[in-house]
Order: C-alpha cells, then sequence, then structure tokens
C-alpha cells in the first residue's frame, strides 16, 4: 500500500490512475503520440529488414537524417548544459544560477537520445560496444566522439543526480553528487569541446568530397564556437517556452528579472556569432575561397552566412538595445535554425555536392518518421521530469 | 523464399510499404544481399599468417593498369565476381556491353556491395577514342579507411592488401565518407549481419604465389602485377619511351599518399573521375586534429581542475551545501 502511495504521489502527482490516463487525453498529446508510434514502426522497420527497404542511405550517401539530424545538429543543440553549467558551477554567475537544472537536463536527454539514434543507424547495433571493450580504433575521430559522448552522458548523469535524489529524498547521497557535480562540470567542459570539435573534425578526412566552401581546416572550430552560441541560443529559447508553460509551479516567479537575465545571455551570444562570423570570413580570405561564391553553392552558403548568422546578429543587438525580449527569443530561435542549416550543409547537402541532384540522399518517410520520435521522446520525458523533480524552483 | 522475402512480401501485401526508389533501383539488380564470405576468408588467413610468416616483406605488391591498352571487355569483373563468390552472370553477358548500344557503359558506376571492380568508359576528348577505366580498392599506402575506423576493422597488411574484419565492424559506414575513391560498399540490404566489401586484392591468391583473379584474366596486357618499386619504374619506362602516347603522370605514386593500384592513361586522369590535387593521406589532417584536442585537453585541465577545487572550498567556507540551492 505503501509503494502504491509512493507511486501516486510521484509519479501519477497525487491523482488516480484512471484520472491520469484520461488528463493525458489531450489533442496535443495524440499527435506526439502518433509521432511516437509511427517513430516505433519506423525503427522495427529497421530492425527487420535492415537499412536497404527502411532508408534512402546509399554507398553515395552512407549517412543520412538520422546521423545529420539527431547526432550533427542534436548534439550542439544539447550544449545548454556545458554553456550554462560552467558558467554558474565553475565561474560562480550567480545570474543564471536558476538556469542551470532545466540546462543540465535539456543536454542530458539530448545526448541520450541522440545516442540512441546513433545505436540504430549502426548496422551492427548489437556490438554497439565494441568500441568501448574489444576494438580500438585509436586514430579515428569517431573514437574518441564516441568515448567523449559516452563520458559526457556520465557527467549529465551526475549533474542532473542532486535534482534526482532530492526527489526521491535521498538527502545525502543529493549531497555527494552536488559536490561531484563540480568535478563532473570541470571534467565536462573539456569532454563537450572535444567532441563538440570532433564532429566537425568526422570530415577533415574529406578534402576532396566537401564543398570546399564548406571544407576548411578549421572545422572543428567552426563546429566548437557554433555549439557554443547554439547552446546558449537552446536555453534562451527552452526557457522561455519552460517557464511559461510550468508557469503554475513558479510561485513569486518575477518575470522581470527573468527577462534581465535573457537579455544579458543574449550578449553573450551575440559576442559568440560575431567570433563565429569573423572566423568564416578569415576562413574565405585565408584559403581563397571568393572565386566559389558566385556558384549555386556560393550563393547557398550566402544564404547560410547571411541569413542565418548576420542576421540574427542584427537583430540581436536591436533587441538587446530597444530590451525587446520577445525579438531576443525569435533571434534565437533563428540561430537555432542556422545551426541545423550548417550541420544539414556539411553532413549531406554540401557532401559530394559534385554529384547531379538526382542522385542526392533525400530521406524515406521512415528515417523522418525516427528521427523526429526520438526527439520527441526527449521533449516528453523533459516534461515528464520537469512536472515532478525540483528542476525549475530549487 | 526465405524468412525476409516473405515478411517483405506480406508487408507489401498489406501496403504497409511505401514507394521505395532506391529499392526500386537496387531490384533492377538481380541480387539484393550478397552474403559476402571472401572478408572472414581473406582476414583468417592474415590472422594465420602474422602468427607464422615472417611480416617483413622489402616491397609491397602493386598492380600497374594501362589505360592505353584496357579494351572494354569486362571480363575482370567476372573473374572478381567468380573468384569473390558474388553474384555473376555468363561471361558473355560481360564481354558484349562494349559492343552494344545500350549497356553498362552508358552510365559512370562505382563498386556496390556484390561488385568489387568495375569498368568504366570515358571518351578522349581528342580522339573520339573511348578509354575504359577499371575501378577498385587503390589499396593506399596509408589509407583513410584504416585511420578512420574507430574498431580498427581494416588493416594494410605487409603484402600491400587493405583488408577488413567482418568481426570487428561496428556498421558505421564512417570508412564509406573517408574514402577519397568511394570505393567501400555497404550491404544495406542485410538486416542483421551487413558488412563493408570491397577488393582485397585477393589476398587469398596472392599469398599463394598467384596473381589477382582480374590481372589473371586480362587478356589485353592492361593489368601488370609485380612489385610496388618495379612497377613504378616500368610506368615512367612506359611513359618516356612512348611520349605521344601518355599523359606523363603515373596516378597512384605521390596521389593519397601513394596506392597499390597504379595507372597510366592518354588522357589526363582528371577527365576520367580520378580525384586530384592532395598528394598527402588525408588521414593526415584527422591525425593533427586528434593531437591538437589533446594538447588543449592538456591545457584545459590543470585551470579547470583549478576553478573546481575554489568553487567547492568557496562553498565550505560560506556554509556548505546549501549554496547549491
Amino acid at each position: 500500500m505503501k509503494t502504491n502511495s509512493w507511486f501516486r504521489e510521484k509519479i501519477l502527482l497525487g491523482q488516480d490512475f484512471k484520472d491520469y490516463i484520461a488528463g493525458l487525453l489531450t489533442p496535443w498529446n495524440l499527435i506526439v503520440g502518433i509521432i511516437l508510434i509511427l517513430g516505433i514502426y519506423a525503427l522495427g522497420y529497421r530492425i527487420l529488414f535492415g537499412f536497404g527497404p527502411a532508408t534512402n542511405l546509399t554507398n553515395e550517401y552512407p549517412w543520412g537524417l538520422w546521423k545529420t539530424l539527431n547526432i550533427l545538429a542534436e548534439i550542439p543543440l544539447s550544449a545548454p548544459g556545458l554553456a550554462i553549467g560552467t558558467a554558474v558551477y565553475l565561474f560562480k554567475v550567480k545570474d543564471y544560477k536558476m538556469f542551470a537544472r532545466p540546462a543540465v537536463l535539456a543536454s542530458l536527454l539530448g545526448y541520450v537520445f541522440g545516442v540512441l539514434t546513433l545505436i540504430f543507424d549502426l548496422g551492427r547495433y548489437d556490438r554497439v560496444l565494441y568500441p568501448f571493450v574489444l576494438f580500438w580504433g585509436l586514430e579515428s575521430v569517431l573514437f574518441l566522439t564516441a568515448w567523449h559522448f559516452f563520458l559526457y552522458i556520465l557527467i549529465c548523469f551526475v549533474e542532473w543526480f542532486p535534482a534526482f535524489f532530492e526527489w526521491v529524498g535521498a538527502e545525502r547521497a543529493r549531497n555527494l553528487f552536488a559536490k561531484l557535480g563540480v568535478w563532473a562540470t570541470a571534467l565536462g567542459v573539456i569532454i563537450t569541446g572535444g567532441h563538440q570539435a570532433a564532429l566537425g573534425a568526422l570530415f577533415l578526412i574529406i578534402p576532396t568530397k566537401l564543398h570546399p566552401l564548406w571544407y576548411s581546416s578549421l572545422l572543428p572550430v567552426f563546429f566548437l564556437v557554433s555549439a557554443v552560441f547554439a547552446g546558449i541560443a537552446v536555453f534562451i529559447v527552452q526557457a522561455t517556452i519552460t517557464y511559461k508553460v510550468y508557469r503554475n509551479q513558479l510561485v513569486n516567479f518575477n518575470y522581470k528579472e527573468f527577462h534581465r537575465r535573457l537579455l544579458s545571455l543574449s550578449k553573450i551570444l551575440v559576442v559568440v556569432l560575431v567570433a563565429y562570423l569573423l572566423l568564416k570570413l578569415l576562413d574565405l580570405a585565408h584559403y581563397n575561397k571568393w572565386k566559389y561564391l558566385f556558384t549555386p553553392y556560393g550563393y547557398w552558403y550566402l544564404v547560410e552566412l547571411i541569413g542565418f548568422v548576420v542576421i540574427p546578429i542584427i537583430t540581436l543587438i536591436i533587441g538587446i538595445k530597444a530590451k525587446w525580449v520577445k525579438w531576443v527569443q525569435l533571434s534565437a530561435f533563428w540561430v537555432i535554425l542556422g545551426l541545423i542549416l550548417n550541420r544539414f550543409n556539411v553532413g549531406l547537402i554540401a557532401y559530394r555536392w559534385y554529384i547531379p541532384l538526382s542522385q542526392k540522399y533525400w530521406p524515406t518517410w521512415m528515417e523522418v518518421a525516427f528521427s523526429l520520435s526520438m526527439i520527441t521522446w526527449a521533449i516528453v520525458v523533459y516534461k515528464f521530469i520537469i512536472k515532478r523533480m525540483p528542476i525549475l524552483k530549487h | 523464399m526465405n524468412r525476409r522475402e516473405f515478411l517483405n512480401k506480406i508487408l507489401k501485401v498489406t501496403g504497409l510499404t511505401v514507394y521505395h526508389p532506391y529499392v526500386a533501383k537496387e531490384e533492377s539488380v538481380p541480387f539484393r544481399s550478397t552474403g559476402n564470405s571472401v572478408n572472414r576468408k581473406v582476414w583468417e588467413i592474415y590472422k594465420k599468417r602474422k602468427e607464422t610468416v615472417s611480416q617483413k616483406l622489402e616491397d609491397t605488391y602493386a598492380i600497374l593498369v594501362d589505360l592505353n591498352k584496357c579494351i572494354g571487355c569486362r571480363r575482370c569483373e567476372w573473374a572478381c565476381n567468380e573468384w569473390n563468390k558474388n553474384p555473376n552472370k555468363p561471361i558473355k553477358e560481360f564481354e558484349k556491353s562494349r559492343f552494344e548500344k545500350n549497356s553498362v557503359f552508358n552510365e559512370i558506376r562505382r563498386t556496390t556491395a556484390g561488385q568489387f571492380t568495375v569498368v568504366n568508359r570515358f571518351f578522349d576528348e581528342k580522339t573520339g577514342k573511348p578509354v575504359y577505366v577499371k575501378i577498385q580498392c587503390m589499396h593506399c599506402l596509408d589509407p583513410a579507411c584504416v585511420s578512420a575506423c574507430f574498431v580498427g576493422a581494416f588493416t594494410k597488411t605487409p603484402e600491400g592488401a587493405v583488408i577488413y574484419n567482418p568481426d570487428a565492424c561496428v556498421g558505421c559506414r564512417y570508412c564509406l565518407i573517408a574514402c577519397p575513391f568511394d570505393i567501400p560498399a555497404y550491404e544495406y540490404f542485410d538486416p542483421f549481419t551487413p558488412q563493408v566489401t570491397k577488393c582485397t586484392m585477393c589476398f587469398d591468391r596472392i599469398v599463394e604465389g598467384e596473381v589477382p583473379a582480374c590481372v589473371a584474366i586480362c587478356s589485353a596486357d592492361a593489368l601488370k602485377f609485380g612489385k610496388r618499386k618495379e612497377l613504378l619504374e616500368l610506368a615512367h619506362k612506359i611513359i618516356e619511351d612512348n611520349p605521344d602516347k601518355y599523359v606523363p603522370y603515373v596516378y597512384g605514386e605521390h596521389d593519397f599518399g601513394g596506392t597499390n593500384w597504379l595507372y597510366i592513361s592518354p588522357v589526363p586522369f582528371e577527365k576520367l573521375g580520378f580525384p586530384m590535387g592532395y598528394n598527402e593521406t588525408p588521414a593526415k589532417f584527422t591525425r593533427n586534429f586528434l593531437f591538437a584536442v589533446k594538447v588543449l585537453e592538456i591545457l584545459a585541465a590543470p585551470p579547470l581542475v583549478y576553478l573546481a577545487y575554489k568553487s567547492l572550498s568557496d562553498k565550505s567556507k560560506t556554509g556548505g551545501k546549501n549554496e547549491d540551492k
């Protein structure tokens, strides 16, 4: 009986099982449910029949949507934990303290579900532990990436455990992990820096296969710097949505103060974006790539660089000056889209740019369904935890 | 009908699959899963030799392709399929391609899971004559695939062949990305035990003192097997003796760090689909990165440890654990 009541309190939020389930039947949840079911179907199909029937992966395009969206894009978008966590736990920036836990939780879920997608993108998912146990390809960037993913997920768990144990009511474990969390954050800076850069470095090995506008010896730096601004941008958007949806959890929540902090965060966002832009210009000048700008791929490159880096810099500066929080939030969202576009350009569009468009990769509906369902899972679990554990109000 | 086909049929009948352009494309090929067995065979031989045979060889083996001599009979494709137990067709069907209007030569093909080598046709812009180019794994001296593989499933043998261990491969397909020649192929239609497949330089033949299957069958004298140094000398000599027939370039001597397949040609190589412009292995770039990362991680560690230490000691001074709240 006791466990039952614990279950009711903690998991069902004090409701009856029936009431709880009934409460879940909303139109919004119906859409979520459909995406999840389609995703499970796609996964089952991929497992039973293989890549061939389930995906459009070919020898020309061995990496498709799952690697591009759920790893190349999702991992930098899961960087809020790094950006905010470091500021709060290592540099003691008190202003952002209230943001630390939601940011860490977002990172944890982004990585866990990104890696889960990656596992089923392996031809032999049953051997996923090989690089950790049996076979070490020490010269591979992917080896570094795999290990860093693994370590960083552990780090995220350690950083998240204080909230978890607070919820369970284990005071001593909570305090232990609160202390360990500081060390984990310090290690996390190294680990994330390493693998965010490594995701770009994966493509260093294909100088002839990636379009010269995107191929650069600075690729790892671009990926790292863009992960930092993406982390901040995601956090601005995530906080905006979270603190709006869960208003009722927050008594005496000071929105003025919250907006002031968002604005100060977006100042950092602008600084990092400008640094990124300057690096991109250096890359163009140093390797003398100007001549490629006036080709179809060059125009596309300009869309990415001007549309999704220069324009958000301008709108952010205007927004910060005028203290228009909405502008800043929308610009942050725009920055996120820009990051996704950049990863798609490197991973798919500019990769083997010389083959005719008709041979280019296009995902099947099953690839789209599985990709989206894994992102949806991350959001569902985020909501589940936010509603129960002391993440927002601690 | 095996289980997979059966399940496939059921899903098709019940309308659970949608139109799929690549399936349609692959189905025009008479096979789907190739059931590659040569990977494992070659790897076993390599493992045994590693223990028993002295690994020091003076020079690696190589093959010199003379594009002036290739007549496009595609018998090398047939012999390759035959030896490696890949899906095959009667040799006549290969031989007649070059006389047909609508043949495989109408498009540029690449290696796939069931074809470790293919012959493509280009045209000499000056003379209008066809130039046939056989492609297969180039067996680089310092291969990108070996460097890229995060479980070390590829090995460059002392004989020169780059071979693959199917028992280590996790199926990440980074080798397909990394290869500058786009040679490794994946068994996408094998759901449970897919492998990466590619030419093994007939490792199982050369360790027995035989020449690779494609070299053995070539009656046009377009393929020569031997030691790499000797073949390089030969290639330069052929070019020197026939300056009007060859462009003065031995492809594979330095390209991408050098390869064990060498080509001489009447037509500039960039017109024949050969990637140009890099004389060092692309693995160099990722190696440099891995070194730089280590340096930066080491540089970052002490300040971070200091920050963490300071952060914790500040906490205990100001009354400790509730600081986090």
